[in-house]
Formats: structure tokens, C-alpha cells, sequence
């Protein structure tokens, strides 16, 4: 067993904390810093936890770095501060792994692009879009892979509790980032994002609709498979994701419905949305480590 | 109850909520004669959009006969006395389709959301504000919620520079208490310059006797459609409560005959099918669930053999919200494979 790759943590709400959790399982990752800028539950919780926390944002990690380095920094701010922190981060030679929507680094779906990502080079900073992004464009690119599709779409349905005041204060950053993601990424000429917040109690699990619009007639076996394997893909970071039902197809139009439910580190089981940015951030810098060891 | 006298702002609807039924399929001609039929009865506001608000162009909602941007610059053109209003529902519409809006010529913004979720709106609110527009919170779904947790989503809107905050029956489920109640603990709290609306759906006729209990609490504005041409079985009948305002005393500035000739020379002939107190609209109001529901069931009973009430009642049963259109199909995939 080769050496785990070290990783500092910016942010120590919820996000940070699941994260957190999540690295205590990873066989390659080993979380050693938590960093925030006052002290808090989630900065105790990580002392608890053995790690180095700061209370003096970034620049808490930056003075203390030689003593105690990090291979990777995941940055789990807002977009506001993401671009300070990724520029102190990234001249100490740690990758920034962004669950921001700031998307300054390339965007980065771990099942559909990371190994392209770094094909083309090493990356200083990548992007994971939304969490609506997350849980819909490994789908998209699932159908695109088989067939061009002139048009993506997806509606992505969450528990209101899930859905933090950094999101509802730019409601369409998420909209714009995961449209314009779903045509990069997820292979379609265009892309279109709608996000449905549902108060209900007991909170729903986020569920996510993906409709394509093929160019040609829709090669129904070809594309059920290109399905199936992908969300394969998705559940080795993301148990509880899983289809609805086989995709309709009806005419030209593909459409796939899938749910998320995420783990319960820390974070509620119906908040998927937030599990699968988490899970899709440590995957990243897990499949950066084995790519390093090689 | 005593109108007389009050000053009512009528907000015309059927080229917005009224795509719902046509599935978006008004053409640019039928839109501006219909707003010019409206204009001419001296109808105030008229609202025009796609049914799911500025952007709404979708495989989810469906697409529309032309471009948001094509039927505003007509409509606007139109027009000579009555203001255009657009409808923006966060996480559908950006302030990118708000800007386009404006620059459309529009006079007033509705900012929607459902009516736990006002914190989505605030830049949006603040954008139209900022740009000097009739700013309106529009709090879908209001029956989903008791008067005082409306309150605070109220005040999040009218913080964030909305100058009117309506109580949105979407699902046309209010009985007049309930509107008595909402409207009145919002005229009570709100700053006295705020205005306040109602919008209805008649999915128990409830349509007008609602609005006038609205009235009577305090309502400036009341949203009703010309032949009551909207989602469900339609929004409150415009005519008719122009008709009875009328009646009352109250000062609407509404022409009724010609709205009345509005009403059955240029929107009755557009309609797909006459809107009417269906059993599946019946179930909306009955069980609560959001209006422009009632085509897509339609459409997955015809698909997959479920009758489209039950459909209905069952997206009611889940606590759905506007805009989750796209759980019907699944709803009715499931229910069939239980039929087996």
C-alpha cells in the first residue's frame, strides 16, 4: 500500500464535515487540515478527528504548510472567496479541488471527463460544477456517447432543507453553470438546467430528470446499455444513485430519471445533492492519486 | 361588504396562464389581438409570457409557438393604455430573461417562487427593482401554508424591493376564510404603501367570491383571465368580476361590454377545448395540486392507461410544487405497472 496523498479542507460546515467523514474511508486520501476562519462545531469535530485546523482561513494553512504540506485543497467556501484561496493554494503546489460554483479550473465529472482532464495535463484547479451537474451529466454524456443530441435538459427536484443560502443568493449560477457544463461536458449542443425546491416533510430525495433530444432516431439498445454502465460508474462513489425506471424514449426524445440518496456521513441521506458533490470531489483527488502512483 | 368606491387593479391573464391549456401554442397574431381587444376595454395590465414564466421554453413545459422576446415586442407595440407585465419563476428564468424583459418594454416583473422559498427571489427583486419596474413577489402554492409563516415570506420580498406581494392560489383550494385570513394578516403587517394581490383558479368556482374577499381584506390587485382562459378550469373569470366590481361600486376602469366582446370574439375562438369545471380540475382544487398539471396527466392517462385524476390526486398526496411537471410521467409509469 503506497503512501495516502494528504488534503486540506477550506470550510468546515456541513459540506466540510461530510467530506471529512468520507475521507476517514478513502484508501488513498487522508484528510490532515480543516480550515476555517473562527472557531466552530466543525473545527472541533476535526481537532476531534486528530487534524490541523485554522481559524485564520487560508492563510492559517499557507503559514503552516512546510510544517505540515497537502497534495490536494478542497475548497468548501463560496465562489466569492474561491479565487483568493485557489491562488494561494495553487502557488504552494497543491491541486484545488473547487466545490464552488466559481468554476475558475475546468469542470470536472469524474465519470465522464476526468481521465481526458488529465490526459491534457495536470490540472491546478478543477471545477465540479453544481450538484444538479453531478447528478445528471454522467446521463447526458451516457446518451451522447452513443448518438449526437442536438438539446440536454435536466430538472433537478431537492429538499428544500438541503439547499444552502450560497445557492438560493444566486439561484442562477446554478442554472447557468450546469446549462452551460451539460453542452461541455455532457456532449450535447445545448444545454438547459431548471432547479424545483420542495419543502415537504419528511424532505424528498433529490431527483433528477434528464431529457435528451437526439438527432436521430434514438438507438434504443445502444443507449440503455451506454446507461446501465454508466450508472455503474456513478454508484462506485455514489451508492444510492440509481435509475427510476428504463428511459422512455418517444419520438427523438430521451428521457432518464434517476434519484439520489447519499450516505448520511454527515449530511442528511435525502441530501444526495450536496452527498454526490462531496463523493464527486474525493473521487476526483482519488483518481488524481492512483494516477500519480502509477 | 361595502366596495364602494375602492380602487381594483384587474390583471389579465390569459396570455400567460392562459398557455398552459394551449400548450404554449398562442401564436404572435393571436396574442396581439387578443392584448388589443383587452387594451381597448381598458383591461390595466396584461400579462404575457410563456405559462412557466420567461424562459420556460422546454422539453418539461413545452415549447412555445414563438420566443418570449417575439410575443413581448408585439404585444408591447400593441398596446397603447395598458401595461405588460412578465412572469419569472427563479430557477426556471434568469435576470438574463428579466433584462431582455425590460428591454422589451415591459412595465412589471412578477418574481414567483413557492411560497416557502422567497429567498430565491431576492436577485431577481432586486434587479427589477433597481431597473425601475413594477416589482411584484408572487407566492405560489399560498395554501400549502398557514397566514403567518405567508407573512414571512412576504416581508423576505417586500426586504428585497418588491412594491406588490401576491397570495397565489395556484391550486385553486382556498375557501374565502382562507383568503380573508392570508390577505388580511399581510394588509395588517406590510408596509401601508405595499400593495397586495390575489390570484385564483376556479378549480371549485371559487374564482370570483375569493377575489372579493381579497377585496374586502385589502387586496389592490385581483388576476383573473378574459373567458377565464388558464390553467386547470382557468383563472378567475375577468369579465365576470370586472362585471360585479362594477356592480358593487368599485372603480376597476374596465369597459364590460368590450371586455365581455374580448372575452367571446378573440379568446373564446383560440381555445383548444372550452376550460371548464372538469373532474380533473375538480380534484386540483379539491386535493390541492398545482394547476398546470391537469394537461400533462391528461397526456400520461392517454400513454399509459391511468385515469388522470388519480394521477392528480397522487401528485397532491406527495406534496408536490409548481414545476415538477416531470414527475407525472413517473407517477403514471408506476401507477400502471401496479395495475399490471
Amino acid at each position: 500500500m503506497t503512501r495516502k496523498a494528504k488534503a486540506a479542507i477550506i470550510g468546515p460546515g456541513n459540506i466540510g464535515t461530510d467530506l471529512l467523514m468520507k475521507c476517514q474511508r478513502s484508501e488513498f486520501i487522508e484528510a490532515t487540515w480543516m480550515v476555517g476562519i473562527e472557531e466552530s462545531a466543525g473545527i472541533k469535530r476535526a481537532r476531534e478527528f486528530g487534524l490541523r485546523t485554522s481559524t485564520e482561513g487560508v492563510d492559517g494553512l499557507v503559514a503552516g504548510f512546510d510544517e505540515s504540506p497537502v497534495d490536494f485543497v478542497f475548497d468548501a467556501t463560496s465562489a466569492y472567496v474561491h479565487a483568493e484561496n485557489s491562488r494561494k493554494v495553487t502557488a504552494l503546489g497543491a491541486t484545488m479541488i473547487d466545490l464552488t460554483p466559481a468554476a475558475i479550473g475546468p469542470f470536472c465529472i469524474p465519470p465522464v471527463n476526468l481521465d481526458t482532464l488529465l490526459d491534457t495535463g495536470p490540472a491546478q484547479n478543477v471545477n465540479m460544477v453544481t450538484c444538479g451537474g453531478q447528478a445528471t451529466i454522467p446521463m447526458v454524456y451516457a446518451v451522447s456517447r452513443v448518438q449526437a443530441v442536438k438539446y440536454a435538459e435536466i430538472v433537478a427536484t431537492v429538499a428544500s432543507k438541503s439547499v444552502g443560502m450560497g445557492t438560493r443568493d444566486n439561484i442562477d449560477e446554478f442554472t447557468r453553470t450546469t446549462s452551460s457544463a451539460i453542452a461541455k461536458v455532457g456532449g450535447a449542443d445545448e444545454g438547459k438546467a431548471i432547479i424545483i425546491i420542495n419543502p415537504a416533510e419528511p424532505p424528498l430525495v433529490m431527483r433528477d430528470t434528464i431529457h435528451c433530444l437526439t438527432s436521430d432516431e434514438p438507438n434504443e439498445a445502444d443507449i440503455r446499455s451506454s446507461i446501465d454502465s454508466m450508472v455503474a460508474e456513478v454508484q462506485r462513489y455514489v451508492p444510492g444513485y440509481k435509475l427510476n425506471n428504463a428511459p422512455i424514449i418517444d419520438g427523438n426524445r430521451v428521457t432518464i430519471s434517476v434519484e439520489v440518496e447519499g450516505l448520511g456521513d454527515f449530511l442528511p441521506k435525502y441530501a444526495g445533492n450536496l452527498d454526490i458533490m462531496t463523493a464527486a470531489g474525493l473521487r476526483t483527488a482519488e483518481m488524481i492519486t492512483q494516477r500519480r502512483q502509477v | 361588504m361595502d366596495l364602494t368606491g375602492r380602487k381594483v387593479t384587474l390583471h389579465d391573464m390569459c396570455l400567460r396562464d392562459g398557455m398552459h391549456p394551449k400548450q404554449h401554442q398562442i401564436t404572435v397574431e393571436e396574442m396581439v389581438d387578443i392584448a388589443g381587444a383587452l387594451d381597448d376595454a381598458g383591461v390595466p395590465l396584461i400579462e404575457v409570457t410563456h405559462g412557466d414564466g420567461l424562459g420556460g421554453a422546454s422539453v418539461n413545459y413545452g415549447f412555445p409557438a414563438a420566443s418570449d422576446e417575439t410575443y413581448l415586442r408585439a404585444v408591447v407595440e400593441r398596446v397603447s393604455q395598458a401595461g405588460i407585465s412578465a412572469l419569472l419563476l427563479p430557477g426556471i428564468g434568469t435576470v438574463d430573461h428579466l433584462r431582455m424583459a425590460a428591454d422589451c418594454g415591459v412595465k412589471t416583473i412578477r418574481v414567483a417562487t413557492h411560497c416557502t422559498e422567497a429567498n430565491v427571489s431576492r436577485q431577481h427583486i432586486n434587479l427589477s427593482r433597481d431597473l425601475g419596474l413594477d416589482t411584484v413577489g408572487f407566492l405560489m402554492m399560498a395554501h400549502m401554508i398557514s397566514p403567518e409563516e405567508l407573512l414571512e415570506q412576504a416581508l423576505l420580498m417586500e426586504s428585497y424591493g418588491a412594491n406588490c406581494i401576491y397570495c397565489t392560489d395556484s391550486a385553486g383550494y382556498m375557501l374565502p376564510q382562507d383568503v380573508t385570513d392570508r390577505i388580511t394578516l399581510l394588509r395588517k403587517s406590510l408596509k401601508p404603501q405595499t400593495e397586495i394581490g390575489f390570484h385564483g383558479h376556479h378549480n371549485l368556482a371559487m374564482g370570483v367570491a375569493n377575489s372579493l374577499a381579497a377585496i374586502d381584506a385589502g387586496a389592490d390587485r385581483i388576476d383573473g383571465s378574459a373567458a377565464g382562459l388558464g390553467a386547470g378550469a382557468g383563472n378567475t373569470p375577468l369579465e365576470a368580476m370586472a362585471a360585479v366590481l362594477e356592480r358593487m361600486g368599485a372603480d376597476t376602469g374596465i369597459d364590460i361590454f368590450k371586455l365581455a366582446d374580448a372575452a367571446e370574439d378573440h379568446v373564446l375562438p383560440i381555445m383548444d377545448e372550452p376550460v371548464r369545471l372538469s373532474r380533473d380540475a375538480l380534484v386540483l382544487g379539491y386535493a390541492g395540486a398545482y394547476s398546470s398539471f391537469l394537461l400533462f396527466a391528461k397526456r400520461a392517462q392517454a400513454k399509459y392507461g391511468v385515469p388522470s385524476h388519480e394521477i392528480l390526486l397522487e401528485m397532491a398526496r406527495r406534496r408536490t410544487v409548481g414545476g415538477q411537471e416531470d414527475l407525472i410521467e413517473e407517477i403514471a409509469i408506476e401507477m400502471a405497472a401496479k395495475r399490471g
